[in-house]
């Protein structure tokens, strides 16, 4: 079989950064979740830290397309995405794995990451293989044909890895892509993050320090809506003294940064 | 040898012995009936003649080879894309229900026992195709209506396709239950429409789910409790409202084309 480059993958790219979003609000409900944020993400692993209720979900939800900002501005790959305007383009670049993953019961594995991809406008005829490849990339393709009830939760967490692979987005969404996965599936999947730095810019929220510790490139500290801090793993380590309460340095850097902001009500 | 096949001397010399010919030409020749199987063709029959335990062994080897090629060959029974592409994989129960609803109504319209003069199918009709497209896009119903929100498929496209694979089952079933009571298919027909534009035109505006629920309670206030407490027709539904449905139809389809770029409806918001 013989494959091409395709010209829009060596077409130079003409933004500098893969997430731009400036003074970016956004509502859940009545409340403004995320809160005039600035944040540029280029390609790397992201990790997205912050206690419950923090606004996470809801930021990589607008990101993901499913919330329109309330305010600001966002740029996705060079586009701008709001209101109005034609979203296909930066859609066809997203890979996105909400919280609560839905799926359909009665599919097989192979069926929902394939109508998947046709939701996601993968050309027909590479639909076979793009499915093949991501269902053995999460370790499933022994059980592509089996139904989805027929799977445990960690598997089901797994489909929805695949799914977000099937059109190898330049942009992946992961939200707390790690509960139900299993120490050994962990450890995987966070190979699985690092071979897609490179070329890939990731977001993935979590509330497990760990994660970031072994996969991110990058950590974003999140809190009431606000962004806290964003640097390097090995900068927020730094910033947790011996006072500050944790088990790790990056804990320690953690809950230094979350006690010098604002306590709201709700907070435990 | 001619521009584009390898000439049968040659084929030959390489049967005979490929130590004897230039390493260059076997390799042309080797990289040349890897892709042409007219020469592949040449080489076997030769092979028959010029070396008969080749060819044996060969045999043998597919021999072997074949049931383990036919037993992959039947790959398990696969769920049609092309449906899905069409109907939400949603839908189907509620399509289901549709037609067990208006079977129903039918069945009492033609008995006339319970309904008297009223027809319980062209009461119902408008209602049916809204249900149907609310579960083809309502976030509460559709487990997977987050993912699919964020594809570049979501959109109107997407929300017409459900509508019209929702249509195509409800207009053949309405068209048999009108069939059997002896109802217009105007009469059933305009209202269906002009219902299911609706809800989609107010579903860019509210969602629809909640435009269909609208919808829903204003028909059910407004129109089907009244007919069915007095025991007759509505105006609404007589022949001589018709012009009136088309025209409610054509309003709520103009207004679909319009709003057809704002994302409401895309956007489920939970």
């Amino acid at each position: 079989m013989k494959t091409f480059v395709g010209a829009s993958e060596l077409a130079p790219k003409t933004y500098a950064w893969e997430i731009d979003a400036k003074g970016l609000s956004v509502r859940a409900g009545r409340r403004r979740a995320v809160d005039g944020i600035d944040l540029r993400l280029g390609t790397g692993v992201h990790g997205l830290l912050g206690p419950n209720g923090a606004g996470k979900t809801t930021l990589i939800r607008a990101l993901a397309t499913v919330l329109r900002p309330a305010g600001g501005s966002l740029h996705m790959l060079g586009h701008a995405v709001g209101d109005a305007g034609d979203q296909r383009a930066v859609r066809r670049a997203i890979g996105y794995l909400p919280q609560e993953f839905g799926y359909y019961r009665r599919f097989t594995v192979r069926e929902f990451v394939e109508y998947m991809a046709w939701l996601k406008e993968v050309p027909k005829k590479e639909i076979p293989g793009a499915v093949q490849r991501a269902v053995e990339r999460v370790g499933l393709a022994d059980r592509a044909d089996d139904r989805m009830k027929s799977l445990s939760g960690g598997m089901v967490r797994r489909v929805g890895i695949a799914q977000a692979l099937v059109n190898d987005p330049r942009i992946l969404l992961l939200d707390e892509p790690t509960v139900g996965l299993d120490p050994a599936q962990r450890l995987r999947f966070r190979e699985l993050l690092k071979s897609l730095a490179d070329e890939t810019c990731v977001v993935v929220s979590t509330h497990l320090v760990e994660d970031v510790a072994a996969a991110c490139t990058d950590v974003i500290l999140f809190a009431d809506g606000r962004l806290v801090f964003q640097g390097t793993p090995r900068e927020l380590e730094a910033i947790g003294g011996p006072e500050d309460i944790g088990g790790s340095p990056l804990d320690r850097g953690y809950s230094a940064l979350l006690a010098s902001t604002d306590r709201e009500a709700g907070t435990w | 040898m001619t521009s584009e096949h390898a000439s049968p001397q040659l084929i030959s010399a390489y049967l005979r012995s490929p130590q004897a010919l230039a390493t260059d030409k076997v390799w042309a020749l080797e990289g040349h009936l890897e892709g042409c199987p007219t020469c592949r063709d040449h080489l076997s029959a030769l092979a028959r003649v010029q070396d008969p335990a080749v060819m044996s062994l060969l045999d043998d080897v597919w021999a072997g080879l074949e049931p383990q090629l036919t037993a992959t060959a039947s790959a398990p029974r696969r769920r049609s894309a092309g449906l899905f592409s069409w109907a939400a994989p949603t839908t189907v129960p509620w399509l289901l229900a549709i037609i067990v609803v208006s079977f129903l109504a039918t069945l009492l319209d033609v008995l006339q026992s319970l309904t008297g003069d009223i027809s319980l199918l062209l009461l119902l009709a408008p209602l049916l195709p809204v249900l149907a497209v609310t579960a083809a896009w309502s976030p509460a119903l559709d487990p997977a209506s987050e993912i699919t929100a964020a594809t570049p498929r979501a959109g109107m496209p997407l929300v017409l396709r459900r509508t019209v694979a929702t249509l195509a089952v409800v207009v053949p079933t309405l068209l048999i239950g009108g069939w059997a009571t002896g109802a217009m298919v105007a009469q059933w027909l305009l209202p269906c429409l002009a219902t299911t534009a609706a809800t989609l035109a107010l579903g860019t505006v509210w969602g629809v789910t909640r435009a269909a629920l609208a919808l829903s309670g204003l028909w059910a206030g407004v129109i089907l409790v009244p007919a069915l407490a007095m025991s007759h027709m509505p105006l609404a539904l007589r022949p001589s409202a018709l012009p009136v449905w088309a025209a409610l139809a054509a309003l709520a389809t103009m207004a679909l084309i319009v709003r057809r770029n704002t994302g409401a409806l895309l956007h489920p918001q939970r």
